[in-house]
């Protein structure tokens, strides 16, 4: 049980937080054809652009309403209209996913209601689903933005499927900001495995997974598509990756019925056994496990065996979001390390949860003070100034992380993304003799 | 932000694209608004930190929500030589309750516990949309921390929405010099003072072409904001000719401190050998000295004949090899002019935001055949390259993704990057890196069809 305190400083020194924004418009790269659109004032789409582009090395579609200071005062709708307009005339997306940022909802443009407007204006554009999420930049952080845009994605109407008939096989996984492209690959091939179908929400496994396409995109090359997203009505059951996703799973279970399981962390070995076991009971009355899964979780055991000389008595200072805090927090404590310090973004029911005293809703100036006498600091790119500073190694994890290639395809999820993990820790230590 | 001010710079007289004004009136260039619907690139705020930030003893506040600062903070390219203090990210990080009750006082305090932390020479507080729309008072708020704490306090008016990153590269000169320049006297000063204006230190640029100006005899009195030190812009205004380098971006300053100083001013590029000569000569010919003028020449000579040694293996392999040219402003000519240094073509390149000047010198570099591109989006870019057979792209990080997508070899030449350009040990690096980027053995590997193609 952790004790939550928040930093009662006027200023944050070195955000640890990235924009809600930022979050929901990475949430919206998981579905196909389809392109993110910032209300809000150029930058705010150039920034989060930025920081996407250089974490995934990928071109990444991002779009702007273009707000200015004139039109900020007479309400963006011209500008909204203006901007789907030429979006589906340049792009021709499948979907639309419209996010606020904190300009216009501190100007208060009232959103369902322009939207209306624009489609009553516009009949052509009938076909097209837009799925919009209210992200103020003053609220929350990158997490709490993805949260609300997975939100919008289950609770927007995609047209009424041929059949809502249940199918057995199909499963909804309601994917956390917790899980980068490789983890979600890694979890479609283990559910696929049971013999199960995973309807993905939202799949960056298909989007910013890095791959190398025959032409040109202007919207996501893949990702769950619209005719998918009509199919969730079928899915038997959802399973839900993240406390912080939560929300929607209530909202699925409200709308179709689907009851749901929250899995909080899908790293460690008991978090793997019961996620593997939930897919298992799933899949058949007698419940089995693939081979496959059974040797690699020997495997696991192996590896937990390797590297508890390593491991075990170590002190790790994390600033990482709650989801991510959590599952990573879990897994060192299991290790026989002990967290240090804990650092996050924004309140979650999870964080009381943490395996340690206390974590502060803080910045990186926060972990800079606490984190002397750490051996280990795991956060984003964005320490690597204080953990030279403090002379302490950087392991990292969460957004951004831009000097680090293959961010892509990492998986710490699984029983071989744990060992993936394990061993990267290990090995860090034995590079410097501890 | 008033804004009879934004007006002001948008038609800056100083500016060549106004000098060519369209039918209202105004200049297309600098008025230019984004898009909607299309990806823009940053906003006036995003241009207001890039000409500041350099600054490296200061520290640099963002008086807004998370997304300003931190979705940007750290990510700038300009190095320092010396303080690091400008590397980390200060934000008030409003919230919502913030907002209600207003932030003046939240603001205050940041002030008060960034100088009571760090002590930094300034603070540079930056506007942005959200607390301009609710209206905080930025000038009385600095003015107020200025006078308790005794630190330079200094309001950057730069919210995102009033317009571009170049908008905002003017709003940040405005901010200099309003607050800044002029507020504090040099040591001493010699005959040979210059500040080099625009140059934003990016991947240690400087640092090729400083030692040249040593070398004849100039002092490089300020550096208006590479690597620069707050106390060195306070006595700018005590230097003998301002140097602008590679950008229209400040040219309000240049004009403005010819205005109030009596300091002309003269716009000038790094990049290429026949710019760099151009650049020494003309500054040592603005100052009329025939020692210095013969100095110049010499370092010319003997960084010519060491340039040609350098460069002989290289121009070997890169002759004829075609380039498509994506940037803007100056560097759309004068990287033209280094690249045929190296005896490589440039297929396009695009003016779309250059001005006529800037125009009539890529028409004349160019020649006939070559093209010039008014837009640019990717699959513009793609067709350009496709239709004239270019073997890469030059251009800014934005667009890297668009050719390495498309399997075509990539240089990047924006405020990004990794390797300095700037200077005569500049083109020896630009040379490596064209020749490493079009000799790589991977481009065949990245084309090849599966067997079962």
């Amino acid at each position: 049980m952790a004790t939550i305190t928040r930093s009662k400083k006027p200023v944050a020194v070195n955000p640890l937080k990235q924009s809600p924004p930022l979050g929901a418009a990475l949430a919206f790269l998981g579905l196909k054809g389809i392109v993110p659109l910032f209300h809000g004032s150029q930058g705010c789409t150039a920034f989060a652009k930025v920081l996407l582009v250089r974490h995934f090395r990928e071109a990444i579609p991002l779009a702007t309403t273009a707000m200015t200071e004139v039109s900020t005062v007479l309400g963006g709708e011209d500008n909204i209209e203006q901007a789907i307009l030429t979006l589906v005339e340049k792009a021709q997306p499948q979907l639309l996913g419209l996010l606020t940022t904190g300009l216009m909802e501190t100007r208060g443009d009232d959103m369902h209601g322009i939207l209306k407007s624009i489609r009553q204006r516009h009949p052509e554009l009938d076909g097209l689903p837009i799925i919009f999420a209210s992200t103020p930049d003053y609220k929350g952080a990158l997490q709490e933005g993805y949260a609300a845009a997975v939100q919008a994605i289950v609770t927007t109407d995609y047209g009424t499927p041929e059949t809502t008939e249940v199918d057995p096989k199909q499963v909804t996984i309601l994917a956390g900001s917790l899980l980068g492209p490789g983890d979600v690959a890694e979890i479609k091939e283990i559910v696929a495995a049971f013999g199960l179908t995973p309807l993905m929400i939202p799949d960056l496994s298909e989007s910013v997974d890095g791959h190398l396409d025959d032409d040109y995109n202007s919207i996501t090359p893949g990702g769950t598509s619209l005719q998918e997203l009509q199919q969730l009505a079928r899915s038997r059951f959802t399973i839900v990756m993240g406390e912080s996703l939560r929300p929607s799973a209530i909202a699925l279970q409200e709308k179709f019925g689907t009851e749901f399981a929250v899995f909080p962390n899908l790293a460690g070995l008991s978090a793997v056994d019961a996620f593997l076991w939930q897919l298992a009971q799933l899949a058949s009355p007698t419940p089995q496990i693939p081979a496959k899964y059974q040797r690699q979780r020997r495997q696991l055991q192996d590896a937990i065996l390797d590297t508890h000389f390593y491991l075990g008595g170590k002190k790790v200072a994390v600033a990482l979001e709650p989801d991510l805090l959590y599952q990573t927090a879990t897994m060192l404590q299991q290790m026989g390390i002990e967290i240090q310090s804990a650092i996050t973004t924004y309140k979650s029911p999870i964080l009381k949860e943490l395996p340690c005293e206390n974590v502060l809703i803080g910045d990186l100036e926060d972990l800079e003070d606490v984190a002397t006498g750490a051996d280990l600091i795991i956060t984003n790119s964005q320490g690597k100034r204080l953990a030279d500073k403090l002379h302490i190694p950087l392991y990292r994890m969460g957004y951004p992380i831009y000097d680090r290639l293959g961010n892509g395809s990492r998986c710490l999820v699984g029983y071989r993304g744990t060992m993936q993990f394990l061993f990267d820790l290990g090995n860090i230590f034995i590079e410097l003799g501890h | 932000m008033t804004k009879p001010k934004v007006a002001d710079l948008l038609n800056e007289p100083g500016c060549e694209h106004n000098h060519k004004k369209g039918e209202n009136g105004k200049n297309k260039a600098c008025t230019q608004q984004a898009k909607p619907g299309a990806a823009q690139g940053g906003c006036a705020f995003d241009g207001a930190s890039i000409a500041l930030v350099p600054i490296t003893d200061a520290a640099h506040l963002v008086h807004g929500p998370i997304a300003c600062a931190g979705n940007s903070w750290g990510s700038r390219g300009s190095l320092s030589s010396d303080a690091t203090l400008y590397q980390l990210g200060f934000t008030t990080d409003i919230s919502e309750n913030d907002i209600i009750m207003g932030c003046e006082k939240k603001l205050y305090r940041a002030i008060a516990q960034i100088i009571d932390r760090y002590n930094p020479a300034a603070v540079f507080v930056y506007s942005t949309c959200v607390t301009a729309l609710i209206g905080d008072d930025l000038d009385a708020v600095c003015k107020a921390a200025k006078a308790k704490f005794n630190t330079p306090i200094i309001p950057v008016h730069s919210p995102g929405f009033v317009g571009s990153k170049n908008l905002g590269n003017r709003l940040a000169g405005e901010a200099l010099l309003d607050h800044v320049i002029g507020t504090a006297e040099p040591e001493y000063t010699t005959p040979y003072d210059i500040n080099l204006i625009g140059e934003y230190n990016i991947a240690g640029e400087l640092w090729g072409v400083l030692p040249l100006f040593e070398k004849v005899g100039i002092r490089v009195l300020s550096k208006i904001s590479g690597d620069a030190t707050y106390g060195e812009i306070c006595y700018a205004h005590r230097a003998k000719l301002n140097v602008m380098i590679c950008s229209k971006a400040l040219v309000n300053v240049g004009r403005k401190m010819e205005e109030r100083y009596g300091i002309p001013y003269i716009e000038e590029s790094f990049y290429g050998i026949a710019d760099m000569n151009r650049c020494l000569r003309n500054v040592a010919a603005k100052f009329g000295d025939r020692a210095l003028q013969d100095r110049v020449e010499e370092v010319i000579a003997e960084e010519t004949e060491k340039l040609n040694i350098a460069l002989a293996p290289y121009r070997q392999r890169l002759k004829g090899k075609r380039m498509v040219l994506y940037t803007g402003g100056v560097k759309s000519w004068s990287i033209v002019s280094a690249a045929q240094d190296l005896g490589m073509e440039v297929a396009a390149t695009s003016t779309k935001k250059s001005t006529e000047e800037d125009k009539a010198k890529i028409k004349e570099l160019l020649g006939k055949d070559g093209i010039m591109l008014s837009k640019g989006n990717a699959q513009e870019l793609l067709r350009v390259i496709e239709k004239t057979n270019a073997d890469m792209l030059v251009a800014g990080g934005r667009n890297q993704y668009t050719a390495l997508k498309a399997r075509v070899p990539f240089l990047d030449i924006n405020q990004e990057r990794h390797n300095p350009y700037a200077g005569y040990v500049g083109l020896v690096e630009m040379a490596k890196e064209f020749d490493r980027v079009l000799h790589s053995p991977i481009w065949e590997q990245v084309r090849q069809p599966a067997p079962w193609e």
